[in-house]
């Protein structure tokens, strides 16, 4: 396999974009990454979105967004694992030029999630879980993740100022992404006073609606170094991809997420590391108690340490193990499919030290971690710094 | 040939609503109201509940006491006058949930308040008949009453279940009988959503001329007197007409007090005397001889007499007692929750 | 997003309505619904099973925000029940009288309506868990 560079990131501003089509903001957030890699041709491109079906009433996607930038064409696969789509299309694009079968790959998410009303919304949201044995005798998405914090709270001690302290943390740092759909801070109070959507889950303690899309030029080393630019080259050292059982009451333990675990385990390995190396991280904050359980199963802290860690400012902006500098998909923004490509578009920027007032001061190593539904599939990526 | 009963069980929902909470929102006077109709509170059905629900769990609790296999059920009739589905029986659902099916006769039956004890009737003449070896019959309703009619004072949801059989019985059936004419006493219309009733209408020419009728020609069927019964139940539309009409044929208030339920269950229509009858069951004795006459209003009564088997002490037990779920663990609600829950309140597209 | 449809309801009556599962032959694991292939051991041999109905709660949350079906309901008790010899389901968890629920909280199946297609559709019925 050779070795695969991010070589271009861009986005969109991600929020509620009214008067902006899906074509609309794919191309936007496709024609950045172009431009910062500084291409005009790709060999192919994938494009991770859960459901343009449900949401806007589109499918085939890849030959209709090929179409779109005028590359009418080339190999287009369209990538689908509910919240996970944008990380596993990356994976896609990795693999493609990691074989050697293409040398330059557009990667690309997006979801418009705005045109449809918000019950249809939920809704198509909620596929992502079992619809027969979970949505149908009543789970909501929201549901599902309270449940789990529970279980979390049960065996751990987990509190619930510890779950609105993700979300306290998570908005600070969208204060500095000029993409993100929510800009202002947001204090403890705030959200546990906030309306109760799935009890101990508030409103601010959940993941918003968004339309966004993110992109990325993936090429391999040498391609890369061809067309260098001077900045520091950003390597993907290792992936892994693992599914867990669908139904939450199929899990072993209610209070874990294992395809993180496995997902994570795989990603290092291969990148020859140990989650102890990484300096950032992005990860999937859909609700507040995912972060928590996340960085556990990332091995980042001690499994049950996920709320006191986060308490104590581990993973704050200035702290051990910064994680969501972006904003996470709290205070970014969630647009299902674009949100795993978004991650590694931040992780880029934070390697190049071009992450302005969010800068992890000496980044070199980022982990990127995308999950889709209640953790039933998950997708890590390791990026380096070439040095 | 001997067949009776060989198991028995009843539902009903947790909730309730007092009578002074539907007399304080349409401006009644609660206490006249009370004591005129001898009602003090009524079960509320949840909105996952209806006919089909509770006559599933009352017939699992029957299954229970009779130990039988399911799929020995010959036939499954449930009568009710809110049935599910106006076309696609409630018997199909119930006959699948327990196991009974395929080889079963169904059919959901209506008569009023009397469609319970149809099923009985009709059930039990199938098993002496050889046709089948096991019939279920439940009475099951979630009535409604129009808002602030007098009806809404008494309207309410419960199941009785029984299954009929030859063998094990725990209560032999003696004798059955009907008396029917036609009496348009109250009565629902297709398409319309509350029944109409006649007033006073409903009192004499109806409710106590069917069911003496029917009493009177069972007891001399058996050639029994009021005082060779130990129990006596009556159709309940509220607590005042049956212990009226109890005492008129010669019943003394002890020999009904056990099946009167009304005062604190309401009016559960179909559900209505097969409940009181599955009281008396549960704390009935070897060799207690047991009067029950229904009442549906079109009009008919059906009338049954049974004397309990020895068999009786080793089932009471196994399953929750009709009581016991009336006076236990209950979940008062208020107007508005009640109206929400029975679906009273216009709600948007 | 499913629709209560009369074919899907249908077929899938063994376990919704008489919580019929099955037990893995090789190791055991009991598996509702049933499918074709053992999530435990990879075999493809089962014997019959029911679901007991009766089991305890694992973890439950309370819904405020619900989506179309189940709207007018809230707030409900939603929460993963595990049954008495093996087994486990999400359902509602319904007519608690004084009581708050609580993990580990004994519980028991009851045939319930769960869903229907409107005021004119198919009505889909299934269990839900009331305290013992």
């Amino acid at each position: 396999m050779r070795d695969v560079c991010i070589i271009g990131v861009g986005m969109n501003d991600w929020g509620e974009s009214w008067d902006l089509s899906l074509r609309t903001i794919w191309t936007q957030a496709a024609l950045a990454a172009l431009a910062d890699a500084g291409v005009d041709r790709v060999d192919a491109m994938t494009v991770g979105c859960m459901s343009g079906g449900l949401f806007v009433g589109q499918e085939h996607l890849g030959a209709l967004l090929a179409d779109e930038l005028g590359m009418a064409g080339i190999p287009a696969t369209r990538v689908e694992s509910a919240c996970a789509s944008g990380g596993v299309a990356l994976r896609s694009g990795f693999l493609e030029v990691a074989a050697g079968v293409s040398d330059v790959v557009l990667v690309t998410g997006v979801e418009k999630m705005t045109d449809c009303s918000g019950d249809e919304a939920t809704a198509a949201l909620a596929t992502a879980a079992d619809q027969e044995w979970e949505v149908f005798p009543g789970a909501t998405f929201p549901g599902l993740y309270a449940m789990m914090a529970r279980a979390h709270m049960a065996a751990y001690g987990t509190t619930r100022e510890q779950l609105a302290m993700v979300a306290v943390k998570n908005h600070a740092n969208g204060l500095n992404n000029p993409h993100a759909q929510y800009r202002r801070a947001v204090t403890v109070e705030d959200v546990l006073n906030a309306t109760m959507v799935a009890d101990p889950l508030t409103v601010l303690g959940c993941s918003p609606i968004t339309d966004g899309a993110a992109a990325v030029v993936l090429a391999d080393v040498e391609t890369a170094h061809r067309l260098g630019k001077g900045r520091p080259a950003v390597r993907i050292a290792g992936v892994g991809l693992a599914t867990d059982r669908m139904a939450l009451h199929n899990r072993a333990d209610l209070a874990a997420l294992n395809a993180v675990t496995v997902a994570a385990q795989k990603a290092c390995a291969m990148a020859s590391i140990t989650p102890q190396d990484v300096h950032v991280a992005e990860v999937h904050d859909c609700f507040t108690i995912a972060e928590i359980m996340i960085i556990e199963a990332l091995g980042l802290v001690p499994t049950g340490r996920g709320g006191p860690a986060t308490e104590a400012g581990e993973t704050a902006l200035g702290g051990r193990i910064p994680v969501n500098p972006s904003g996470g998909l709290k205070a970014k923004g969630h647009p299902v499919g674009a949100t795993g490509v978004a991650q590694a578009v931040e992780l880029t920027l934070q390697l190049r030290g071009e992450a302005g007032a969010r800068q992890v001061a000496g980044a070199r190593v980022g982990l990127a971690q995308n999950m889709g539904g209640t953790g039933a599939s998950s997708v890590v990526h390791i990026l380096e710094v070439l040095s | 040939m001997t067949v009776g009963i060989v198991g028995y069980g009843s539902y009903i929902p947790r909730r309730r609503i007092r009578l002074g909470e539907i007399a304080k929102v349409w401006g009644a006077d609660a206490a006249a109201f009370e004591r005129g109709l001898e009602l003090h509170e009524k079960s509320v059905p949840a909105r996952d509940e209806d006919t089909i629900t509770m006559s599933t769990t009352a017939a699992r609790r029957a299954l229970r006491r009779a130990g039988i296999d399911p799929v020995r059920i010959g036939a499954v009739y449930i009568g009710s006058e809110s049935h599910p589905y106006a076309v696609k029986p409630s018997g199909t659902v119930v006959a699948e949930a327990i196991g009974a099916t395929p080889d079963v006769h169904c059919a959901d039956l209506e008569f009023a308040c009397k469609a319970g004890s149809e099923g009985m009737f009709i059930a039990s003449a199938l098993v002496r008949s050889g046709e089948v070896d096991y019939a279920l019959a439940i009475g099951a309703d979630t009535s409604q009453g129009a808002p602030g009619d007098a009806l809404e004072y008494s309207t309410a949801a419960g199941a009785a279940a029984f299954i009929f059989g030859r063998d094990n019985l725990v209560a032999t059936l003696d004798a059955q009988t009907s008396f029917m004419t036609d009496t348009p006493d109250f009565w629902r219309r297709e398409y319309m959503h509350y029944p109409r009733h006649a007033g006073r209408f409903t009192g004499e020419p109806a409710y106590f001329k069917h069911t003496k009728g029917a009493a009177l020609a069972l007891m001399a069927k058996v050639n029994a007197a009021p005082q060779d019964f130990a129990f006596a139940v009556f159709h309940q539309p509220n607590g005042k007409f049956p212990m009226r009409v109890g005492k008129e044929l010669g019943f003394s208030r002890q020999q009904m007090m056990v099946g009167w339920l009304s005062p604190w269950l309401g009016n559960t229509y179909s559900g209505a005397s097969p409940m009181g009858l599955t009281a008396i069951l549960d704390v009935a004795r070897p060799g207690d001889r047991i009067l029950m006459v229904s009442y549906g209003s079109g009009s008919g009564s059906d009338g049954f007499v049974w004397t309990v088997t020895e068999k009786i002490s080793e089932v009471q037990a196994l399953a929750p007692a009709t009581r016991a779920q009336l006076d236990e663990r209950k979940l008062y609600v208020d107007y508005g929750t009640y109206a929400k829950l029975c679906g009273k309140i216009r709600r948007g597209e | 997003m499913t629709t209560p449809t009369p074919a899907r309801l249908t077929r899938e009556y063994p376990a919704r309505y008489r919580l019929d599962a099955a037990r893995c032959h090789a190791c055991g694991e009991i598996v509702y619904p049933r499918r074709l292939v053992c999530p435990a051991c990879g075999s493809r041999e089962f014997v019959a099973h029911r679901l007991a109905s009766r089991g305890t709660v694992k973890t439950f949350t309370i819904i405020h925000v619900a989506g179309s079906a189940f709207k007018h309901q809230v707030p409900y008790i939603l929460a993963v029940v595990a049954l008495e010899g093996g087994g486990a389901l999400t359902c509602e968890l319904t007519d608690l009288v004084d009581q708050q629920p609580e993990i580990g909280m004994p519980v028991q199946l009851e045939f319930r309506r769960i869903q229907e297609d409107g005021e004119a559709g198919v009505i889909a019925y299934g269990h839900k868990a009331v305290p013992m």
